[in-house]
């Protein structure tokens, strides 16, 4: 029982002009610890509500979650959260940015300072611990916010589009590294993104999720993100499945947006 | 009432006009100086930077640099107008001046037998601060029943004399002056001398105005050599018993007190109003009333509440800074980006660690520019403040100089308002690189 479980989950809401949104309707999941999971789907499919109700942020109209057995109610250290700008603290360098959780509960510096060295040295920043956050590029600033993530020791790291901001060669790294992490970490990895690549790379669970309501359209077992721990991902692309199921995905995902476009144009 | 608003529209036409002729004035010594500038600079190593590279600069605000020259140039160009039209003694002199110095004119006077006889009238006009000046003596040379005068006279003013008076005969019935240097004059007619003017009286008097030049007169401007004379005095001798030092310190004194009152209920309220919707609903009408009420609009109140003491004026500057300083924190806690609090809390802090690690120092920008502003409204509140009562401080140098026409110490007074404001900016501005450098960075 230490998985974060989704039970029945919904959400709706009104909207000021009296029309009800349904962002969320009777998602159910399974996630076991360790899992690599991508979530993808067009705007408006309440792929980032889902994030923030398992965050905390939002409360679920309908439906539980819980982690090991635990209910979520709040936003809670086991739970971290990398966002698409880093969400970083500019006062601060990068050591302390990245020793921020252990220092909030009260862990002595020298116990800090340790496991801030060793996380620098996972994502690659060694040299960077005194910069200050304004200094640095977009690349580097989430590897420094997947870094204060880690620093926590959350059990599940839940990230919303944490690489969409950056161009495509730093994307291809920071891709590659966060495999890494998920391998040398063992932790449980939520991952929402736009990209349809991003998402075969980066799940080895990868959910498609419909708008209008909010659910889950189909889900895939992949094993690209196995394959590409340690290698080369544009080999991983050239996979055979891998264009298959991303042209597969792309129609789909297609095929919803011509839909929501025919809805609103008939509404 | 419509009158008066047509009067007052009529007015700032015209001032429309004189504000116009001087700005033309001025850009035409800029546009001068600048041709001066481009002629000299020309064939010299010009910067070589990337901006120097750009072709599109009209329009593009980053390849816009003030350029250091044209602003020594304009402050010189301002002294230098300062120096023209209060006809400095530092400046060879470009415009007339008044007349100064020893002249004399004839009159011809008629008497009640109907004989006519000359006479003059020796004229010394002296510098206005020259106190002993004394009428020039002269040998008589007039030989008929009229007999010659002396008079004295401080530069720019007027002096009535009845030539008359100690002529042979000059009391009787139809004894009067019916020319001046040869020229007929009759009563309410001027004739010009060298020194100036003749006026006739409408009694038949003469009235001597020697000619005022083009320059100003020190009672509306004094040239910089006695503004700056006056300076030093005041340095060294202060000005009615409280040194210069002392007048300024106290303004700055209650600046700072107020100021600080201000940041220290201003900041935590506007936290509040931040965080907490109850509090916001209960101080915003009082916030958004207050806000727009200058600060001066409270004098009156102040100093009926508190008098003219320390107290009052602490209280007006604190008035001013308070609601500065609520609203800059206000828009501090509304301006953190809503990830980073998400972030803090899934970090495992509390609202209480949010409130004094993410909160506060990411409002810090928002409040040192409220500071700033804060800080520029308390000192122009606090000059404002003295003009109306107070016993020590800048503002009541100026006023009290003012009421005994000592119109260097206002200017000198005013440029040191100038300068401790802009020093106050400056002193911010730097507080705030050292204390914020993330500002606009995040």
């Amino acid at each position: 029982m230490s998985g974060l479980l989704i039970n029945d989950v919904s959400m709706t809401f009104e909207l000021p002009n009296g029309g009800k949104v349904e962002a969320l309707k009777n998602i159910n999941l399974d996630i076991k610890e360790g899992e690599l999971m991508s979530v993808l789907g067009p705007s408006g499919c309440g792929k980032s509500t889902l994030l923030n109700i398992l965050a905390g942020f939002l409360a679920p109209t309908e439906g539980t979650m819980t982690l090991a057995g635990d209910q979520i109610l709040a936003p809670g250290p086991e739970r971290g959260m990398v966002f698409q700008h880093g969400a970083l603290f500019e006062w601060m360098n990068v050591s302390k940015n990245i020793g921020f959780g252990p220092k909030m509960k009260g862990v002595p510096q020298a116990e800090i300072d340790a496991k801030v060295e060793e996380l620098l040295d996972i994502v690659g920043l060694q040299e960077f611990g005194e910069k200050m956050i304004y200094e640095m590029s977009g690349g580097m600033q989430q590897r420094v916010a997947l870094a204060r993530c880690l620093a926590n020791e959350p059990d599940v790291i839940l990230m919303d589009e944490p690489l969409g901001a950056l161009d495509a060669l730093t994307r291809e790294k920071m891709q590659s590294l966060v495999l890494d992490i998920w391998k040398k970490t063992g932790k449980t990895i939520i991952l929402i993104t736009h990209s349809v690549e991003e998402a075969l790379l980066l799940g080895e669970r990868l959910l498609v999720m419909a708008p209008r309501p909010g659910r889950v359209h189909k889900e895939y077992t992949l094993p690209f993100a196995e394959l590409g721990v340690g290698a080369d991902l544009r080999e991983v692309k050239r996979h055979k499945d891998f264009g298959k199921t991303r042209d597969e995905i792309l129609n789909m995902i297609w095929d919803m947006e011509e839909e929501i476009m025919g809805r609103t144009e008939n509404a | 009432m419509l009158q008066e608003i047509i009067t007052t529209l009529g007015t700032t036409f015209w001032m429309i006009l004189g504000i116009l002729g001087i700005f033309a004035i001025y850009l035409a010594v800029s546009g001068v100086c600048s041709i001066v500038y481009n002629m000299y600079m020309r064939g010299k190593d010009a910067a070589r930077g990337y901006t120097s590279l750009k072709t599109v600069t009209f329009g593009d605000e980053s390849a816009v640099t003030g350029n250091r020259a044209a602003s020594v140039a304009a402050v010189v160009t301002l002294f230098l107008f300062w120096g023209i039209a209060t006809g400095s003694k530092l400046l060879p002199p470009i415009l007339p001046g008044p007349f100064v110095g020893d002249s004399s004119f004839s009159y011809t006077a008629t008497n009640a037998a109907g004989q006519t006889a000359d006479a003059t009238v020796y004229v010394r006009v002296h510098e206005a601060a020259n106190k002993e000046a004394t009428k020039p003596e002269f040998t008589e040379t007039a030989t008929g029943f009229a007999k010659s005068d002396a008079l004295v006279v401080p530069e720019r003013r007027t002096k009535i004399i009845k030539v008359q008076s100690n002529d042979d005969g000059g009391t009787e019935e139809g004894f009067k002056v019916t020319a001046v240097n040869g020229q007929e004059i009759a009563p309410n007619q001027a004739v010009a001398i060298d020194a100036g003017e003749v006026f006739m009286t409408r009694k038949g008097s003469l009235s001597v105005r020697p000619a005022s030049g083009l320059t100003m007169e020190a009672l509306y401007l004094p040239p910089p050599e006695q503004a700056w004379k006056r300076f030093l005095n005041v340095w060294e001798n202060g000005y009615l018993g409280v040194g210069l030092w002392e007048n300024v310190t106290w303004s700055l004194i209650r600046v700072v007190f107020g100021f600080a009152l201000g940041c220290l209920f201003g900041i935590p309220l506007g936290f509040a109003m931040g965080l907490n919707s109850w509090l916001r609903g209960w101080f915003e009408p009082i916030v958004e009333f207050m806000r727009p009420v200058p600060p001066l609009a409270l004098i009156p109140l102040i100093i009926i509440w508190f008098g003219i003491g320390e107290q009052g004026k602490i209280s007006l500057l604190f008035l001013a800074a308070l609601w500065i300083m609520t609203i800059a924190a206000r828009a501090g806690v509304s301006g953190v980006n809503i990830a980073k609090i998400h972030a803090a809390y899934s970090l495992g802090a509390t609202k209480k660690q949010i409130l004094s690690k993410v909160i506060l120092p990411n409002s810090l920008p928002e409040i040192f520019t409220g500071a700033r502003v804060a800080m520029g409204v308390c000192w122009g509140t606090v000059v404002a403040a003295e003009l109306v009562a107070a016993e020590k401080g800048a503002g009541k140098m100026i006023i009290a100089a003012s009421k005994f026409q000592l119109t260097d110490i206002v200017i000198i007074g005013i440029i040191i308002i100038g300068i401790i404001g802009y020093g106050i900016d400056v002193l911010m501005r730097m507080a705030e690189n050292k204390l914020v450098p993330w500002k606009g960075r995040g």
